[in-house]
């Protein structure tokens, strides 16, 4: 800003003069803001995409067969720094290992994405739903059932047409 | 006789129910407005578009506990927003809202009353109005309400004069105090044209007897956390509320007699250019408050004081000089 744009308050009534322009301009800026789109995001009906690297809820990941990536070798659990991970592993005669059970609490969990860096198999990563509600401290305990598609417990919420008349 | 206060009758129902439900309506348009300004929505949760917003507001105002002050003065504090929304209702009965219409062949006319001093009465009125918010700050009993009182009486004082003085502009060219003379000698060209600086100072002081921003003195939000109606709840606030809406519509009427011709316009019945010039008005009041930043007190005394005042008595004399000539 440089000196010459900053209004001096005269006593001359010939100074005063000069105010109207700005009060003019400033009508006219308001107008047009009036016809401009609005920059709100409804929030639960629109929601704004989030970073690719977004930490929402776990997911394990599958190879083409179905079957979990997962061989429990536990260093998820080791490095969680919240402590929220679970493994028992389960061997069976044939050689292979996987995880009999896989629990995380989402309610510990901080969300610093260690676990997703430490797998040596990439199975387990974290999706980008961040907006799961629910009513008991029970239903963030994930067990494979909800770590498998965390997309489908996002909360989507649209309003009806009775909705929208009666409000 | 009879057929008489039947008709009167019949024309207070409407008059009174479509001017409140377009009052109601314009307490939705203010937020609306300001909302689209501000890149935002505006309420639209409540019905479509958020039409039974103001609804929904009623029905919160009725529920909501109805709180008296201990110190407070009884009888004045009841008596406050009563006056403050009669005063601006009683002026509506004064504004003709159209031409005359035949209605099964009787000659109707679109307005209450035709006084002879009809301007002088709605000018008396609009001071009036301004007791509801003085009595209110005072008899509340609280230091807020008691300054914003001071401030509500104060502005009313100042502004009423260059207000007045704009309309004595009008009542020269008109050659009458009649709102329904003034609007016929309109009839050929819009007194706008004639008195430009009185149509400025009367919107400016008419903004300040609103106490719209930027003149919003006696209910300083920043400074006095609401003024004069700080310890009003309920039902009580929402008379006051109301009050100042109608006078805003009012105001809107107002400007569209005295300066925008009334009902007079091409094609489109009187009724219906009256109202459009009206909410236009109104229209221009919400904007600008969106707009301007409000002044501080010693300000808006200076403003009038030492700027509207002395060029609404030069704008009478140039008009004066004019009429001879």
């Amino acid at each position: 800003m440089q000196d010459k744009d900053i209004l001096r308050v005269r006593d001359k009534w010939s100074g005063k003069v000069k105010y109207v322009t700005p009060l003019l301009k400033g009508l006219q800026y308001t107008f047009t803001n009036l016809l401009s789109k609005h920059k709100t995001i409804q929030y639960p009906e629109q929601k704004r995409p989030v970073s690719r690297r977004w930490r929402g809820l776990h997911r394990l990941e599958k190879d083409n067969q179905g079957q979990l990536l997962c061989v429990a070798c536990g260093l998820c659990a080791a490095v969680c720094p919240a402590q929220c991970i679970e493994v028992v592993p389960y061997e069976p005669e044939n050689g292979e290992r996987f995880p009999e059970d896989f629990k995380i609490d989402e309610l510990r969990c901080i969300y610093c994405g260690f676990c997703q860096e430490v797998c040596p198999r990439g199975a387990i990563t974290l999706s980008q739903v961040y907006d799961y509600v629910d009513y008991h401290r029970e239903d963030f305990q994930f067990s494979f059932a909800k770590l498998d598609k965390p997309e489908q417990l996002s909360f989507h919420y649209q309003r009806s047409l009775l909705q929208k008349i009666l409000g | 006789m009879l057929e008489l206060m039947v008709i009167t009758m019949i024309k207070t129902v409407i008059i009174v129910s479509v001017c409140m439900l377009v009052v109601t309506y314009l307490t939705l348009a203010e937020r609306k407005i300001l909302g689209f300004i501000q890149f935002r929505h505006g309420p639209n949760r409540v019905g479509y578009w958020g039409l039974l917003q103001p609804f929904a507001d009623g029905i919160k105002l009725f529920l909501k506990e109805e709180l008296i002050p201990a110190n407070a003065q009884r009888s004045i504090f009841y008596l406050a927003p009563v006056i403050s929304i009669a005063s601006p209702m009683i002026m509506l009965a004064l504004i003709p809202f159209g031409p005359a219409i035949s209605v099964m062949g009787r000659e109707i006319t679109l307005y209450l009353a035709n006084p002879d001093v009809g301007i002088l009465i709605i000018l008396a009125l609009g001071t009036l109005g301004a007791y509801g918010g003085m009595l209110g700050g005072w008899s509340s009993g609280n230091k807020y309400g008691y300054t914003g009182g001071l401030r509500a009486a104060a502005i009313i004082i100042s502004y009423e004069l260059s207000m007045a003085f704009a309309v004595i502009c009008v009542v020269m060219i008109a050659g009458s105090l009649s709102l329904v003379d003034i609007v016929h000698a309109q009839a050929g060209m819009w007194n706008i044209v004639y008195a430009p600086v009185a149509f400025v100072i009367f919107i400016i002081s008419g903004l300040a007897e609103l106490n719209r921003t930027p003149f919003d003195m006696p209910e300083a939000e920043a400074e006095l956390c609401c003024g004069y109606n700080v310890e009003y709840s309920s039902m009580k606030f929402a008379l006051f509320f109301f009050g100042e809406y109608t006078h805003l519509f009012v105001f809107g009427c107002l400007v569209t007699t005295l300066f925008l011709g009334g009902w007079h316009g091409p094609f489109l019945p009187g009724v219906l250019w009256f109202f459009i010039k009206t909410l236009l008005v109104v229209f221009f009041c919400i904007w600008q408050r969106a707009t301007f930043p409000r002044l501080r007190y010693d300000q808006v005394m200076k403003l009038e004081w030492k700027f509207l005042m002395p060029l609404a008595i030069v704008n009478i004399l140039v008009t004066g000089l004019f009429l001879a000539i």
